[in-house]
Parts: structure tokens; sequence; C-alpha cells
């Protein structure tokens, strides 16, 4: 197949970007002014995120399609109102995690935004889950833009009316160029932000305003820091199909009635773990000074045991410290819990943190 | 301070005396991105030419430093450890890594003038 290429490739190659390849997708990792210059510029005024690689899921179909799409996603579907997101799952067997996605309901159906390496795997396991009547569609014809930070509203709505009055995890339609676009008002940094779907023959030219605006392009990157900061998980790293949501410490993304009624897949397994608690969990981790702990540093008891692994890790422009998540006992996950990490040999002071790192400031 | 001289793992080295001062490249630098962490060797530690004496890391990943030196640790900079951001925006100055010792200058001799690294640094690019 090759690397793919999103549709603001050229775009991206004009503004200085680098690119690296991710899933399979030449994606721009930083631009001109790095990876710290553009995660302040985010946390600071406004900075734009080509994020077309993810898959675009259309469902749609008839009453039984609700019905279905609860079998692998533990949402109270009924709950959902028009036009609003919600965070949630692709739930195995086994209660293991096959993907995070957020799932919005519009007019006919469900729109469900995808991580790139694994939407095509998710694509098969929701058509499994489907009644032939049902309909599901990979939007190739979209692209996704993210717009994060303080000054993005008023951006934003400077080229698109109306998108002030969305609230936080509510979404509609607008228009662009005589197009439909899908807007959003979510994200994955901790700022307040949007998401913006449009049509790829129209996602240069909104993109190019979004710039001539004054947002900045942001790499993966930035992306990647912003995100940990904010103590949201990254597929492959924090969740992966042998973690379940418990242990993710993400039960709170699980409907209320679902975890009551449970019916879904893996929901034996994390009814278990709902009523008797986790042998591991997700926690923040702060190191003391300035060591940077990455995935796959081992955590240690002041008794010298080992009790867990780092699943992310980076330094955070903001916080202005080292910041890292993974999963731990139990027993040492409460909050200025003291453990140490071992990097490079040798053990390092650090606490279990409170997460999010950086407060956010959602509209809501 | 005699003219500078680079290794191929991307230190420049400048001598006085006896004494080689080690750093890491523009172009290294430049290829790490924002450097957030640096981690020197302790002073009176004796290292092999090529031997790991530190570890920058940016906000993407760590990477070793070596010296291009055999000899002994006399000074190092506690600058850059208290700000790292000092080795993107001064690298071949102020923020110079460690001091060492020559114990065997005929290594200097092994090292590459400017112009022949930088022609070096563009053919590795990447």
């Amino acid at each position: 197949m090759g690397v793919q290429k999103t549709a603001l490739y050229d775009f991206h190659k004009n503004l200085g970007a680098k690119f690296v390849p991710f899933a399979g997708y030449e994606m721009p990792i930083q631009y001109k002014d790095g990876i710290v210059k553009e995660h302040i510029d985010t946390r600071q005024s406004a900075g734009f995120f080509d994020v077309s690689h993810m898959g675009q899921l259309f469902v749609s179909g008839e009453k039984s399609l609700e019905e279905s799409l609860e079998k692998i996603i533990p949402l109270d579907f009924k709950e959902i109102k028009k036009n609003q997101s919600k965070y949630s799952f692709l739930i195995n067997d086994k209660g293991g995690i096959i993907d995070d996605l957020i799932i919005t309901r519009i007019e006919g159906g469900f729109n469900i935004i995808l991580n790139a390496a694994c939407k095509d795997n998710d694509i098969k396991e929701i058509a499994k889950c489907l009644s032939p009547e049902n309909k599901h569609e990979l939007r190739k014809d979209l692209s996704l833009i993210a717009l994060q930070g303080p000054k993005s509203e008023s951006i934003l709505e400077s080229i698109v009316d109306g998108v002030k009055k969305l609230k936080f995890m509510n979404g509609d339609y607008f228009q662009f160029e005589g197009k439909k676009v899908y807007i959003t008002r979510s994200g994955y940094t901790g700022e307040d932000g949007f998401e913006i779907s449009i049509p790829n023959t129209n996602a240069e030219s909104f993109t190019k305003l979004l710039s001539d605006k004054g947002a900045k392009p942001i790499g993966l990157g930035a992306r990647d820091t912003l995100r940990l900061e904010a103590g949201l998980c990254l597929y492959g790293h924090e969740l992966n199909q042998d973690i379940n949501p418990v242990q993710a410490n993400l039960k709170w993304a699980i409907s209320k009635r679902r975890r009551e009624e449970g019916g879904f897949n893996g929901w034996d397994k994390i009814k278990k773990d709902l009523q008797n608690g986790v042998s591991k969990i997700r926690v923040g981790i702060k190191p003391s000074g300035r060591i940077i702990a990455r995935e796959g540093t081992k955590i240690f008891s002041s008794e010298g045991n080992e009790i867990g692994i780092i699943t992310s890790g980076t330094f955070g422009p903001s916080v202005n410290s080292p910041v890292s998540m993974g999963y731990i006992k139990r027993n040492f996950s409460e909050i200025n819990k003291k453990i140490f990490l071992e990097v490079r040999g040798k053990k390092h002071d650090a606490v279990v943190s409170k997460l999010p790192f950086y407060k956010k400031n959602y509209v809501k | 301070m005699s003219e500078k001289k680079y290794s191929k793992q991307h230190e420049w080295v400048s001598t006085e005396g006896d004494i080689a001062t080690v750093g890491i490249t523009k172009h290294a630098a430049e290829l790490l991105g924002d450097i957030v962490f640096v981690e020197l060797p302790d002073k009176g530690k004796n290292f092999e030419k090529e031997g790991q004496a530190g570890v920058v890391e940016s906000t993407k990943a760590a990477s070793d430093i070596y010296t291009p030196i055999t000899g002994e640790i006399t000074e190092t900079n506690q600058s850059i450890v208290d700000d790292p951001s000092i080795v993107n925006k001064d690298p071949e100055g102020a923020s110079w890594f460690f001091k060492i010792k020559i114990k065997n200058k005929s290594e200097l001799n092994e090292l590459m003038n400017k112009a022949d690294y930088e022609k070096f640094a563009k053919e590795n690019q990447n």
C-alpha cells in the first residue's frame, strides 16, 4: 500500500514540517519552531493539528444499530443526545481495549473517530456486531483538523459563523466555502478547542485561514507533550488489548447503566474488577528532579520491589518538569506515594501524582 | 584555544594545553530538537575514547554523549544541567559539556576539521 499522505501534506511541507512515518502515514512531527515552542503556543494562543490520519467512521441504520453498538461500546446510547460526543472504547471478549474513540450522534447515525493505527481492525470488529441492515462507511473524503488553545474560539468564529455557541463535547454542522463541515468542541490537549471534519478539497484553504488568523502549526511531538500534561491516554501506550477500562482508571467512561447492567464484551471480567478493585492501575508519576522516565522504565517501592512500569514519559514544558504515566500495583497508587524509577541503571525519587499535571480550561 | 575538531558522534573538541573541552555540535543540537535534560560525568572519573560520558534528552528521545578523547574529567558545566535550553541556543559556545585531561594527544589527529565534519554531517543526514 505504501506510505499514505493527508490532503495537507504539501501545505505542511511549505510550512517547514519535519515528517515521520506514523501509523502508515507521513505526518509532521514538528515545524520550524520546535516542540517546546509549539507546545507553549498552543497553551497561550492557538495551534492547529492535522489529524486526518485518524479514521472517521459513519455508522447508520435502523433501531437495532444502538443495540448492536452497545455490545462493543460500553455507553448508554439512549443517553447520548443529538450532536453530543462521548469518549469511550471498543471492548474485546476479555474486557481489553481494542481502541479508544470519540462517538457523536448525528442525523441518521453516529460519527466515530478512531485511532489511525487501529482503524482497519476497528472497522472489522464493529462490522461483526452490526446487523445487515446497518451500514458503515470510512469517510476517506474528509480531513480532520484540530484547533486548540485559548484563542481557538475567536479564530474559528471569524472563519465559521456560530461556532462559539458550541459547548464542550458537543458538535454541529456549519458552512465553509459552501460546503457542510461538522465541528465539535473537543480535543486532546487539555485546552479549549475544536475538531473540524471538512472535505479534503477544502482542507487546505481552511487551514490556511487558521494560519493567517494567527494559529500556529503543531506537530505530533507537541501533541504528545500536550496530551501527557493533560493526563490523557495514548493508545498503544496506556491502553491496549490486555488493559481494561477499570485498570486504565477510566471507569467514568463506562455509562452508569452499563456499569450496573453490563451486556457488553468482557463484562464478566470488568464486573469483577469493578466489584473487587484492580491489582494494577494507571496513575500519573512525577520524578522529583529533571530526570525523564520514558516508556518501559521500571517502578520500584522503597523496599526495592518492582511495582510497576511507565507507559509514557516526557518533559512537560508548561509544568516545567518531567511527567509520566504508568501502571502501578494498587496498594502503591495513592497520591504523593514515594516511589523510585530506574533510569539508566540508577534509581531516582518520584511520587505518584494526581492527573492532570496541567489544569484544563474547558467551556462547559 | 586551538581550532575546533569534530567527532563522528557529533561532538566538538577544543584544546588548551593538555585539557580538551567537549560539547555537542550545532548540527547534533538541531537534530535532537529542544533539549530538556542533561546528565554529565562525575569529576575525576576516567574514560576511554568513545566511552559514554553523559546523556542529553530532548522532548522526543534520549541520546548518549561520548567522549572523543581518553582521559580524566577535570570540570563539568553545571549551567547546562540547570538550564538545558542553553544547548540549543549556543551549542558550540556557552554549552560546553565537560573538560577532560588528555591522556594521548595523538587521538586529536583522528578527529575531523570543520570542513570535513560539515561534509560528514551532510552525508549522514538522517
